[in-house]
């Protein structure tokens, strides 16, 4: 079976590609992952057809070999149609995750949380106090309700919610 | 003029889609939807039942579309262990939509968009379900997973509450990437073999050298895998489903992983039968179970208790097919039937218990065996079948494993009965913590029992439960009861048939030749015949029924299989 090795090439960077953007919080990220995934699982569907060859119409004096394997564009095709379906409800998905908590990422496990909090775990890359995120909706006022949301990235990081918290306290105390 | 019973196969895809199509085109009526959806469900189940009746006595069967003859078309091939599935998930998606109904699900107050969707929703979850049990080839397989699926998304996040739409971000990315694993297979296996077929393929793949087919082998089960939920591909489930609306929970957790696990049986019989994965699978097996099981243990919310064990009994399903004795694929057919309807079932009857108190948090719970006995009723039976307790279907299917297991007396098999014996003990110390919580003990000795318990004396109570368990509830549940209950007292002739059904798959010949046609299936009848014998045990019956009673009598050896016999 004969492959096409640049669609090789660009097929095996999709997945590479996908697989890390697959593997990141922000949600849009990894919607964009899947995109190139399933792309990138298009391209092998084309390529498992083998070499390209003559229209699959039948003429006389031509051998099986010389045309080509119409079955997995057919594959292809429907697959297409599925992914892009797909895409569209994530997509459907996201913007509403937005629009409720203003927020674009993938939710932390409250079991996970409870777990960590349970046995006093620290994870720098997670609870180290950094500024997690720069969007500029974090903690806006919200035009239609007119109240402040705090995004997750803020919540998760639960220590830091907690101080900021505590120092809107501990100032209005101290004035009184 | 006489027709074909089988030749409508076709339909029990074709009624639900067209239902579907219907049911979204009186969008504004509600009431329409709802005759219509279940006048669907129904002709699909009677459907079903006559193609059951049918295969019942004459085995495989199949279809193939427009005429093309396999492999070139589509095939749909029904034979005995596709068509029992059917006709379990009408009857479940039945219930369970009679359930909805009497809830008032679809009429939930955040589904107020300008279109109502559970309907037609629903009805295309049970046409990809059908689709997926009657695909005589893989992309048709795969397309009847992406049709449920996608209307399982749509059930999983309806109404778009956050914590829905949370948990739906999680299924919906762990459900696409196990699609994209098995459509890449797919593509591998088209490369390998030219067919997508699974009785040409069936054919082909054994000619392929070792190492291709372990690879395709592998990727097919990981891709099912993270689709019947198995350890470590099941973490999941319990963060997806318990959000979902109860009826929406309830055939998710009876239906979806299983269509997971009847691929893999798929796989691990007709396409790379043989034993080069069983030890891996009963390992895998093996965790489930205990994983799953200890899940459940850790657990306060029924809801999320119950998905754990779904996952550990997951585990059993997967002991019984890793299996290669008949006895052993038998009970795993049965205990298919048998879970579908106790998962749901508990499922339906959470729900029940979340109306009537409140709250679905067993720390929470008390007294609802005194307030309400019908629903304690409807908790306890299921309850006791899901933990195997005879003379309960669970029991009856557990103990087909565990000699099968036994049958085959290796260090593995012993490991994974032992461990399913363990399992059983911690399932019913699960529930049995539901039970006593929730049901036995007073009200007032909860920590914080559910507002919705709070009641002055016992005949305020009573009556307050002919407002919250509506008649329309109870009875579909009941329902359901009675169907565990009637696995257990038509056992033999079930056992008989899941034998027979069983059996047809070990021997992969009426599959072929219903497929491929006799001529086909001649050339390699002898390889065929001589690959069966020599890895599956105790294939005869027609022993005067010795194997009947007595099943632990072969094992693996090909030695003992000969001189073992008493």
């Amino acid at each position: 079976m004969t492959i096409n090795l640049t669609l090789l090439i660009v097929m095996g960077v999709m997945f590479a590609v996908g697989i890390y953007l697959l593997l990141e919080r922000s949600l849009t990220r990894v919607l964009l992952g899947i995109i190139l995934i399933s792309n990138g699982v298009n391209l092998l569907l084309l390529q498992s057809a083998g070499r390209s060859g003559l229209p699959p119409i039948v003429r006389d004096g031509l051998v099986a070999e010389d045309y080509f394997d119409p079955l997995p564009q057919a594959l292809l095709l429907t697959a297409i149609v599925i992914a892009f379906a797909l895409v569209a409800f994530m997509l459907a998905l996201i913007y509403r995750s937005w629009v409720m908590g203003r927020q674009d990422e993938v939710a932390d496990d409250e079991e996970d949380r409870r777990v960590a909090a349970a046995v006093g775990a620290y994870d720098p890359e997670e609870d180290a106090e950094v500024g997690t995120e720069t969007s500029e909706f974090i903690d806006t006022v919200d035009p239609a309700t007119g109240s402040v949301r705090v995004v997750d990235a803020a919540e998760r990081n639960s220590e830091n919610a907690a101080e900021d918290h505590g120092v809107d306290h501990s100032t209005g105390e101290g004035e009184r | 003029m006489e027709v074909d019973l089988i030749e409508l196969v076709p339909l029990a895809v074709l009624l639900p889609l067209f239902g579907a199509a219907f049911a979204f085109a009186f969008y504004r009526n509600q009431s329409t939807q709802k005759t219509i959806t279940i006048a669907t469900l129904v002709a699909t189940a009677v459907l079903e039942i006559l193609l059951l009746s049918e295969v019942w006595v004459s085995g495989t069967h199949a279809v193939h579309l427009a005429g093309w003859p396999a492999p070139f078309g589509i095939s749909m091939v029904i034979d005995r262990f596709a068509a029992l599935m059917l006709v379990v998930s009408s009857l479940i998606t039945m219930a369970v939509l009679f359930y909805a109904v009497g809830q008032g699900a679809a009429e939930e107050k955040q589904d107020s968009g300008p279109v109502s969707i559970f309907y037609p929703t629903y009805l295309i979850l049970v046409a990809g379900v059908s689709n997926a049990f009657l695909a005589g080839d893989l992309f048709n397989l795969y397309v009847g997973f992406e049709i449920f699926l996608t209307a399982s998304y749509v059930l999983l996040t309806l109404g778009g509450g956050e914590a829905r739409i949370r948990a739906g971000v999680t299924y919906v990315v762990v459900s696409i990437l196990s699609s994209m694993l098995f459509l890449i297979t797919i593509g591998l296996i088209y490369s390998a073999t030219g067919t997508v077929n699974l009785a040409d393929m069936a054919l082909k793949l054994s000619q392929l050298d070792e190492g291709t087919q372990l690879m395709l082998h592998v990727m097919l089960l990981v891709a099912f895998g993270i689709k019947a939920a198995v350890f470590p591909l099941a973490f999941w489930l319990p963060d997806s489903y318990p959000t979902a609306p109860a009826p929406v929970t309830a055939v998710f957790a009876g239906l979806l992983t299983k269509v997971g696990i009847y691929s893999i049986i798929r796989t691990e019989t007709l396409l790379f039968p043989g034993e080069q994965l069983s030890t891996a699978l009963m390992i895998f097996a093996g965790l489930t179970m205990i994983v799953g099981i200890l899940g459940a243990l850790a657990q306060t919310d029924i809801k999320r208790m119950l998905s754990f064990t779904l996952i550990s009994h997951i585990g059993y399903l997967v002991f019984g097919l890793a299996l290669s004795s008949v006895i052993g694929m038998a009970a795993t057919v049965y205990y298919v039937a048998h879970h579908i309807t106790i998962q749901t079932t508990l499922f339906l009857v959470t729900g029940l218990i979340e109306r009537r108190s409140g709250t679905s948090n067993v720390d929470r719970l008390g007294g609802l065996a005194k307030i309400s006995p019908v629903l304690a009723l409807l908790f306890f039976v299921p309850a006791m079948n899901l933990a195997g307790i005879p003379p309960f279907s669970g029991f009856v299917g557990k103990l087909g494993m565990m000699q099968g297991g036994i049958a085959e007396n290796t260090w593995i098999t012993w490991t994974l009965v032992f461990a399913s014996v363990l399992t059983s003990l911690l399932t019913l110390l699960a529930v049995a913590r539901i039970w006593s919580r929730g049901f036995w003990r007073k009200t007032e000795d909860a920590e914080d029992p559910g507002e919705a318990l709070a009641h002055k004396t016992l005949a305020h109570a009573r009556a307050a439960n002919k407002r919250l368990l509506p008649v329309q509830m109870i009875a579909p549940t009941a329902l359901l009861v009675g169907m565990s209950v009637a696995f257990t007292v038509f056992a033999g002739p079930l056992m008989d048939f899941s034998r027979d059904a069983a059996q047809d798959m070990y021997e992969r010949t009426p599959y072929l030749e219903a497929v491929l046609g006799e001529e086909r299936v001649d050339g390699v009848r002898e390889e065929l015949v001589e690959f069966t014998t020599h890895h599956v045990i105790d294939l005869e019956t027609d022993d005067d029924g010795a194997a009947e009673y007595a099943p632990v009598r072969t094992s693996l050896e090909p030695d003992s299989a000969e001189g073992g016999d008493d």
